[in-house]
């Protein structure tokens, strides 16, 4: 029997039970559906991720107190006292792979201007962080070096704390109250908007990081030390001229482990990718399940329709089709259920990575390999859960078959 | 053309069919049921035979066996110098297609699936151009008289006009015989004695014949009677006195039939 007769059998068995083709292709387009939009947001997730930490810097170094990670967590709460404003300056001074430094630290807290009040994440920083983040200001100025040394009441606004704390009115110049601090805001940093995670990167506050480590945390110890490269060649260089001089001045004993942790972007980059990669698996397996449970529906279906037709097997067995003839047939509308459950369901899956995309405001991915992997999938599952039927209807007795009630 | 090409086979006289010994036993769980007993049987081209008995006498066994649909427990089948006893489900399946065309007593017609697309049925599997496949079934329906019914499905006509796309079917590939189970079983007397018409009529053109009734009116239009009893061969002698359905037909009362309901 040809094959085009076969196809066009096949498609007019279906259209004979049109609910009940269209019911066993839904598990199948959904499947399909779930898995091309899981993918597109968790490819999306990588993506942004990746853009994130490449918009950090290229030759970006970030040291931590504590020691050796392990797992990807920093271990013992104690051990977040060994970085100190001296082991800042002195990475300046001592490292020549060194361009800029800024000591970090961190504070939240209630900012209130006036009658509004946000509650925002207040990030003490050096005079150089600007420069090392490659970020902007867009009005007024930043702190300086001497705001630094004299810890100056000064502070700098996100775009969302500005717009929050002062819907009409220019903030430069006005005060804000930090915690109980009152501090003057001195400048306004450019939008950013959103990264990866979905976090707002506006809605944050920095100030010199000896303002807040002296008057608002009381902690003198810092959380981190950002360090900028003279170039992204020399990151090396410098992960190991920083780890010498710490080493030294930490005094630690040559088979001792480090007190602190220097990680460059593309350890940050490593992790991050490495947890939404799992996202992404996640994700899609969960989806590949639900492909899953629609060839068991295909498979339902099609022992069904081989019970039905067990009769119009026998008439067709009678004039001459053998076995192979029969497995085609059943195989082919097996086929053309999983196929055109697939092409509606890889319609279904991007038009819906773009309504998530547009809806939720995640960035989503459909790329080919995912539309490719699903396709290939459908496929396979019609031929995989439609052969089992199809082979119980090839190996009946042209007899047994005609004389089925 | 088809007319020719049986005109030619009749033309080459001979045993068509050769049984020997033919014994079929089915297992109903403990019990062996003995439906064939040891036939054994010659057909030559060009007969026109009908197999009576009493019901559960093993006609439909018979028929199944001589229609490739079923093997036999023992004993040797010849079909036109092949020993179809000794072949694969595939072979079989060649067979069906190519020599044999077989009418059901309860037709057999896919539902919902149009007259001319049950002609082509057997077509289907076999090498054929979509084009004369088309005009083989066409000119089937046309030899059994239903060619104005082709686009038809099955619940659109009558018990008799089944049947008869049925025959139609079984003529379509050409076949070395015609095997009919009990073809008017389900037809009244008026459109069993058209049916009959028919088969005399492919009969009349050489083509071969065997069919099953246990209605001794209508083994009346055959030329040889075999009468089964207990899966045995009883009696076997040809029919002296074969009807003519046409003439039949004349003489009975015209009743409407063929409706299309
Ligand atoms: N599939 C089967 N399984 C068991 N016994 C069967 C089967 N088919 C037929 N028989 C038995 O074989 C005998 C002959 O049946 P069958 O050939 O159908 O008779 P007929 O057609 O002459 O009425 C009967 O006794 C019947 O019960
Ligand atoms: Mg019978």
């Amino acid at each position: 029997m040809k094959t085009l007769n076969i196809i066009r059998s096949a498609f007019r068995a279906l259209r004979r039970n049109k609910m009940r083709s269209f019911l066993t292709m839904l598990g199948i387009i959904i499947g399909v559906g779930a898995v091309i939009a899981m993918l597109a947001i968790g490819q999306g997730a990588e993506y942004s991720v990746k853009q994130q930490i490449s918009a950090l810097g290229t030759n970006v170094l970030i040291v931590f107190p504590g020691s050796q990670q392990q797992g990807g967590l920093r271990v013992g709460a104690g051990s977040m006292t060994t970085l100190t404003e001296e082991d800042a300056a002195a990475i300046q001074k001592e490292c020549p792979a060194v361009a800029y430094v800024s000591p970090g630290t961190r504070s939240g807290g209630q900012v209130v201007a006036g009658n509004l009040n946000w509650g925002t994440s207040i990030e003490g920083t050096g005079a150089d962080y600007l420069e090392i983040r490659k970020w902007t200001v867009e009005y007024g100025e930043y702190f300086s070096e001497q705001d630094v040394k004299g810890a100056a009441k000064v502070c700098v606004l996100g775009r969302t704390v500005a717009d929050n704390l002062f819907p009409e009115s220019s903030p430069i110049g006005q005060t804000v109250r930090l915690r109980n601090m009152p501090a003057k805001v001195i400048g306004v940093l450019s939008k950013k908007g959103q990264n990866a995670m979905g976090q707002d990167q506006d809605d944050i506050i920095l100030a010199p990081y000896t303002t807040v480590l002296r008057r608002l945390s009381h902690f003198p110890y810092l959380r981190q030390i950002l360090v900028s490269a003279t170039s992204p060649n020399t990151i090396p260089e410098a992960e190991r001229q920083i780890t010498e001089l710490l080493r030294m001045r930490h005094k630690i004993e040559s088979f001792d482990q480090d007190d602190f942790t220097i990680r460059n972007q593309s350890d940050i980059a490593a992790t991050a990718t490495a947890t939404t990669e799992i996202l992404t698996i996640l994700l899609a397996s969960i989806a590949g399940v639900s492909l899953l449970v629609g060839g068991i529906g295909i498979m339902n279906i099609m022992l069904v329709s081989v019970t039905e037709r067990t009769r119009e097997i026998g008439i067709r067995m009678s004039v001459g089709a053998r076995g192979r003839d029969i497995l085609t047939q059943f195989l082919i509308e097996a086929l053309v259920l999983s196929l055109l459950g697939g092409i509606v369901g890889i319609g279904l899956g991007v038009g819906g990575s773009y309504a998530i995309s547009g809806l939720a405001n995640w960035p989503t991915i459909v790329t080919a390999f995912s539309i490719i992997l699903s396709f290939t999938f459908s496929i396979a599952i019609g031929l995989f859960f439609g052969f089992y039927p199809a082979r119980k209807a090839a190996l009946l007795n042209p007899i047994d078959a005609l004389r089925y009630e | 053309m088809i007319e020719q090409q049986h005109a030619v086979q009749s033309g080459q006289n001979g045993t068509l069919i050769r049984i020997a010994h033919l014994v079929k036993n089915y297992q109903l769980g403990e019990v062996e049921v003995h439906a064939l007993r040891g036939v054994s049987l010659d057909v030559q081209r060009g007969e026109f035979v009908a197999i009576m008995g009493a019901s559960g006498s093993g006609k439909s066994t018979f028929m199944n066996i001589l229609g490739c649909l079923d093997t036999p427990t023992k004993g040797s089948y010849i079909l036109e110098d092949i020993d179809v006893s000794k072949l694969t489900r595939d072979e079989l399946a060649h067979i069906r297609n190519g020599k044999i065309g077989f009418v059901f007593q309860g037709f057999n017609l896919l539902s919902r699936t149009s007259a001319l697309e049950n002609v082509e049925l057997p077509l289907l599997y076999c090498a054929m151009s979509n084009a004369e496949r088309h005009a083989r079934a066409v000119g089937a329906l046309e030899k059994v008289g239903l060619a104005d019914r082709s686009h038809h499905f099955p619940n659109q006509l009558s018990g008799g006009q089944q049947q008869r796309v049925a025959i139609a079917r079984a003529l379509v590939n050409n076949p070395s015989i015609v095997l009919a189970d009990e073809p008017t079983g389900n037809l009244d007397s008026r459109t069993s004695v058209e049916v009959m018409e028919i088969f005399q009529e492919l009969n009349r053109i050489g083509i071969t014949i065997i069919l099953v009734t246990h209605e001794p009116d209508i083994a009346q239009f055959t030329k040889r009677h075999i009468v089964f009893r207990d899966g045995r061969i009883r009696a076997d002698k040809p029919n002296p006195a074969q009807r003519i359905a046409a003439d039949v037909l004349r003489e009975m009362p015209e009743i409407d039939e063929d409706t299309d309901e």
